[in-house]
């Protein structure tokens, strides 16, 4: 845990990097406005064309934030995860976190329809929705956790999280067949994945998740590092296990559960980015790695969703096709290699 | 008298140690009353299953006692804090899913995380610490290798210098030398002889070696099913101790060359 100081220049990259992705992100989508435009919007009152402040203030922007949110969320839930579990292949998509969270999700969408209206428009707001998500993804992250003390097996844990997986969907899809054309839509809709469709109000509600789950993180930098050498010998070190573990998990949780509330089940993000990150910056000390992660999230986030947008076509791809498509390789990549667990 | 009081830095008074499964009592061992002063090296020798690890795992606080007290310090574990505990006894284990990821200067000075602030921010006291611990240990060229470019050897060496910089009156090691080859079984246990000497450290370890162990350790404590006993190596010795340790149809101890022989 030495030099750290070394480390703040690569931060710093990270940093501008992340601003000049999330100002490329805000400036292409299906209707190209000219950049000085762009920033004439964001940076005076003065009015430019008022459809295309319409679609930057209320769409592009909130677009953008809830990018930023997502990305850093999940991957920030993945290194929490990689280093409680002391397990490379943890993560929130991996694990059945998403999965729980998304029958969280359907149990509000489709369920409402089944168990009557009246309790249907209680619980189906955006409150309601994360707190649906956020309890789902925790129900599993508490089972894993179980089947993790019981089984220190590294791929036992991720057979239980794929199980998970499959129990909720098969859940999930007992729920669609009983359900209205029109719910299964919002829901299948839902399940691809979007950032595009955040409200500055439900942007707000993410935010306050966001800024719990990241800072039980903060204050957990220590003990993150302790738990590098395993749980036996982060209890010797003083530290707390179950205290900190249950804070862990909770922080895990909401981060996971509530960016897969609004933005879907994402995958890979949070698996892929603590590794990449590893890559650029080869640390462990999570006081360097959380702040990285977090910029490294956003920034593949931000770039995961320019190229869904298809810069200059009327067409969206589903974010989460796209996060796939960056994740699944850096799953096989971490398998084949020869080192695979040295993380 | 007195003066052999304060040195004392860990006793156990009817200790029994096992495991509680609901309301079913798993006994490993009781009546245990050993005493370890400063700066001895004491090893724990016993066939295995007959609670080596589980001993040290309840006076190091890992695993509860059923019954009787730990006593480190003069103070009684119970009232001990975890936070004070970690500035008490420092532990070396085999086999955690320790990240070999780690620099070796970096996973030492992780054992200065009970001293450091809320974020974990080394003072030049503790880097001071890490210091002193790589060169103890005398892994100081290594220090800004990655563990997993480390011999088994190599490794053990950089945990054992970890616990070092926890700075504890007590050294906890759980079977340091498995794994090792007998030279390198040699070289652990000579230095943790030097480093009971040099830090005045009490340092408690559980090996297999019991050859070694004879020759180095100032005191040992021996576990067997009917009981413990310890002692000197002299003392035991006298006591015809080692003779049952093992079930006797294949290997027996020779008082002569203090060593197990095979039976012919």
């Amino acid at each position: 845990m030495q030099s750290t100081r070394k480390y703040t220049v690569s931060l710093l990259i990270l940093l501008f990097l992340t601003v000049v992705i999330w100002f490329l992100n805000i400036g292409l989508g299906s209707v190209s406005i000219p950049f000085d435009e762009i920033l004439a919007v964001i940076f005076s009152a003065e009015n430019s064309k008022e459809t295309w402040r319409y679609i930057i203030m209320d769409y592009r922007i909130p677009k953008a934030f809830t990018s930023v949110l997502a990305g850093s969320g999940l991957a920030v839930s993945g290194m929490l995860m990689q280093t409680m579990f002391r397990n490379p292949l943890a993560g929130p998509y991996v694990l059945g976190l998403s999965s729980g969270a998304s029958l969280g999700v359907a149990l509000v969408l489709m369920g409402a329809s089944l168990f009557g209206g009246i309790a249907g428009a209680v619980i189906f707001s955006s409150w309601g929705l994360v707190i649906a998500s956020s309890v789902g993804s925790l129900l599993v992250l508490l089972a894993v956790m179980i089947a993790s003390i019981r089984l220190k097996d590294t791929m036992a844990i991720l057979i239980i999280g794929l199980m998970f997986a499959s129990l909720s969907s098969a859940v999930v899809s007992v729920l669609a067949y009983f359900s209205p054309a029109a719910q299964l839509q919002q829901y299948v809709f839902w399940s691809y994945g979007s950032v595009g469709d955040l409200s500055w109000n439900e942007l707000g509600v993410l935010s306050f998740f966001w800024l719990l789950g990241i800072g039980i993180a903060i204050f957990s930098i220590k003990n993150l590092n302790s738990l590098l050498l395993g749980e036996q010998y982060a209890r010797s070190l003083g530290m707390n296990i179950r205290k900190n573990r249950a804070l862990l998990i909770i922080s895990t949780s909401f981060l996971a559960g509530s960016i897969t509330a609004f933005a879907g089940p994402i995958a890979f993000v949070g698996l892929a980015v603590p590794h990449l990150i590893r890559q650029v910056i080869p640390v462990n000390d999570h006081r360097i790695l959380l702040p990285a992660v977090i910029l490294g999230g956003a920034i593949l986030m931000l770039l995961c969703d320019i190229v869904a947008q298809l810069p200059g076509s009327e067409h969206t791809l589903p974010i989460n096709a796209i996060t796939s498509l960056v994740g699944a390789p850096v799953v096989i990549w971490l398998l084949v290699r020869k080192r695979k667990f040295l993380f | 008298m007195t003066e052999n009081r304060t040195n004392i830095v860990l006793k156990t008074e009817n200790l029994k140690i096992g495991y509680q499964k609901k309301h079913l009592q798993i006994v490993i061992a009781s009546h245990i009353n050993v005493e370890v002063k400063e700066g001895e090296l004491v090893a724990v020798i016993g066939i295995n299953g007959v609670g080596k690890s589980t001993f040290l795992r309840s006076i190091s606080g890992v695993q509860n006692p059923l019954e009787g007290k730990i006593i480190i310090n003069s103070e009684d574990k119970e009232s001990i804090s975890s936070e004070k505990l970690a500035e008490l006894i420092s532990l070396v284990l085999t086999e955690q899913p320790v990240s070999r990821n780690l620099g070796v200067a970096e996973l030492v000075a992780l054992g200065r995380q009970p001293y450091t602030n809320w974020i974990g921010s080394l003072s030049e006291g503790d880097r001071q610490k890490v210091r002193t611990a790589l060169e103890l240990v005398d892994i100081d060229p290594l220090k800004n290798k990655k563990c997993f470019e480390l011999s088994d050897g190599q490794f053990q060496k950089v945990l054992i210098a970890r616990a070092l910089a926890q700075d504890t009156p007590i050294m906890i090691l759980d079977e340091p030398t498995s794994h090792l080859d007998m030279y390198h079984k040699a070289q652990v246990l000579k230095l943790l002889k030097q480093l009971s000497v040099q830090t005045k450290k009490a340092v408690i370890f559980a090996t297999h070696e019991i050859n070694l162990a004879l020759q180095l350790c100032d005191k040992i404590i021996l576990m067997k099913e009917d009981g413990i006993l310890q002692g000197t190596p002299n003392e035991l010795i006298e006591k015809r101790a080692f003779e049952s340790v093992f079930p006797a149809d294949l290997i027996i101890f020779d008082p002569e060359t203090r060593a197990f022989r095979i039976k012919t």
